[in-house]
């Protein structure tokens, strides 16, 4: 009874994006690695042509830059899609989902105060959970966060372990 | 004249803290602005300082209601990241209590919702034989809330044997009660006509909106984690999904009340089926990579994404709660309804702030009301309603 992701939707996905790499963690968990350029386009191949479902998105800071997931659902195989894309620290900017989809809208703007990455053509890039008297250059969920608050305890343990 | 209503930041039916600013023309809501963010408690933050067998305690207080969709979502993330499957009897534990608590929470939404269209007496009923389901909890896990059952690897108690007819007796009781509530309130003229074609959610904005759980399947969006994506024992069940094209507040509630034969269908079958054997497998260490768990909550899909690197804590843990996929598309639901209806409507999706506002209302500095008096539009409503029946 358990479905399998569909190799035709791969085999379409290696073909009209020859760039990807793509890797299977578990039967119905896909993780695909693709260029920041690049992501607006799959995101709409993926929503507008094959019926995806944007289930989530999170950004994490790494050491080789803020790592962007776009986790994408296929309901009718079960299966995750994840794309991951890397962008650069030094320039944190992507292009907007929430244009064609408004699933992306909350979720960008959550991204964009946590970790401080620019949705460029979000309609309305405010914050989304942060108080109102939040700073808005202050963004918690980034490594960097201790170094600027080191009055905060908790992020004082990795520091020193590192 | 457009006026601005503010709802919030209390929730006048759920008491949780959302602030919804309604742009009116009259007694019409032409738009609407939604404003989270006063719960925000960090889980995501605290979550990376915390080990992994840690972090099922923190999740669990995530959400009072669906205290089991967050740590089984959790621990189904890691159980993938590390390659481990649970035994078999754990696996059945924990589609129970999944079952058990989906019961529950729906008991809980429509109580509060028929407290709302002004039907105390529905509010009664269901909360009656909501109260010997806590009871159950208490029973099998030692708590009525924070049932703490989920743990990396399997469960943390078993359900003893002696216990079961106890349980198949309660549920004899359910089975007959629902059957009445289903019959009462969906034969009810008045309700219906309170509750037809108000909030109207078309299928296509449920997609563009994402949208999860029993607001999904009210719009004919067929979706489920337990049948797309089947984890645990719900591969091992025969259950039917319940979706209804309508997309009004009558079919999210239909959806609720016929997922509860549904469920209890499930926990019955788990209670025969259920294998002997151990309930939890030892664990020693994440290795790196990542995983993906998703549990069908009772307000839709609970997603947590764990990434690990092989010491101790997870590197990245991304909790996504159903209600802030659902939050969002009351933008469409409640709009070009009247103010009495609109704040059932925003209560129709069951909203959960914790996972994710008292209210005053006033009229540009003219005329103030607060919650009592929302509830008292409503009521108004509904006696109005109720009154061109009885003619």
């Amino acid at each position: 009874m358990k479905k399998e992701y569909s190799k035709e939707i791969l085999d379409e996905i290696s073909k009209k994006f020859p760039e990807v790499s793509i890797k299977i963690y578990a039967p119905r968990r896909i993780y695909i690695r693709i260029s920041r350029e690049k992501v607006f386009d799959f995101a709409e191949f993926l929503f507008k042509e094959k019926d995806f479902r944007l289930s989530i998105a999170t950004g994490i800071d790494t050491r080789d830059g803020m790592e962007i997931l776009y986790h994408f659902s296929h309901d009718e195989s079960g299966t995750y899609y994840t794309i991951k894309t890397l962008i650069p620290k030094d320039d944190l900017k992507i292009k907007s989902l929430a244009t064609f989809l408004p699933a992306a809208n909350w979720i960008e703007r959550e991204i964009h105060e946590l970790l401080g990455v620019d949705f460029v053509g979000h309609p309305n890039l405010k914050p989304l959970l942060t108080a109102e008297t939040w700073p808005a250059d202050l963004h918690p969920l980034r490594r960097d966060y201790a170094d600027e608050h080191k009055d905060i305890k908790i992020s004082k343990k990795p520091q020193e372990t590192l | 004249m457009r006026r601005i209503v503010p709802i919030g930041p209390y929730h006048p039916l759920q008491e949780e803290p959302e602030f919804f600013k309604l742009i009116v023309e009259g007694e019409k809501v032409v738009d609407l602005e939604i404003n989270i963010g006063y719960n925000h408690r960090g889980h995501e933050f605290i979550s990376p300082t915390l080990t992994w067998d840690q972090v099922p305690f923190l999740v669990e207080r995530i959400c009072g209601i669906c205290s089991d969709s967050h740590p089984y979502a959790y621990v189904l993330a890691v159980e993938e990241c590390a390659h481990i499957t649970p035994p078999p009897r754990a696996q059945y534990i924990r589609t129970i209590i999944g079952e058990l608590e989906r019961i529950h929470s729906h008991y809980l939404w429509l109580g509060l919702a028929g407290h709302f269209i002004g039907y105390n007496t529905v509010w009664m009923w269901v909360w009656r034989y909501r109260e010997p389901l806590l009871d159950l909890f208490e029973l099998i896990m030692g708590n009525r809330n924070h049932y703490a059952i989920n743990k990396i690897g399997g469960a943390r108690r078993d359900i003893l044997k002696e216990d079961y007819p106890k349980i198949e007796k309660y549920f004899d009781l359910l089975e007959k009660k629902n059957a009445m509530f289903t019959n009462a309130i969906l034969d009810d003229p008045v309700i219906r006509a309170r509750l037809e074609g108000v909030g109207v959610l078309p299928k296509e904005d449920a997609i563009a909106y994402a949208v999860l759980g029993p607001t999904a399947r009210g719009s004919g969006y067929a979706i489920d984690v337990r049948k797309d994506d089947p984890y645990d024992a719900y591969d091992k069940v025969d259950w039917n999904m319940v979706v209804f094209e309508e997309g009004d507040v009558l079919a999210k509630a239909k959806v609720r009340l016929l997922e509860c034969f549904e469920s209890i269908k499930i926990v019955r079958q788990c209670l025969k089926d259920m294998p002997d054997g151990p309930i939890e497998t030892r664990v020693d260490e994440i290795p790196p990579g990542e995983g993906i768990g998703r549990h069908e909550a009772p307000r839709g899909e609970v997603f947590h994404y764990v990434r690990s690197d092989g010491s101790n804590m997870p590197v990245r843990h991304k909790v996504r709660a159903p209600s802030f996929m659902n939050l969002a598309s009351n933008v469409v639901a409640a709009k070009g309804y009247s103010i009495a209806d609109a704040a059932l409507v925003l209560a129709a999706i069951d909203p959960c702030y914790c996972c994710t506002e008292r209210t005053v209302v006033y009229e540009s500095g003219k005329k103030k009301y607060t919650g009592p008096d929302l509830l008292k539009l409503s009521w108004e409503k509904t006696e109005k309603i109720r009154r061109r029946y009885r003619k």
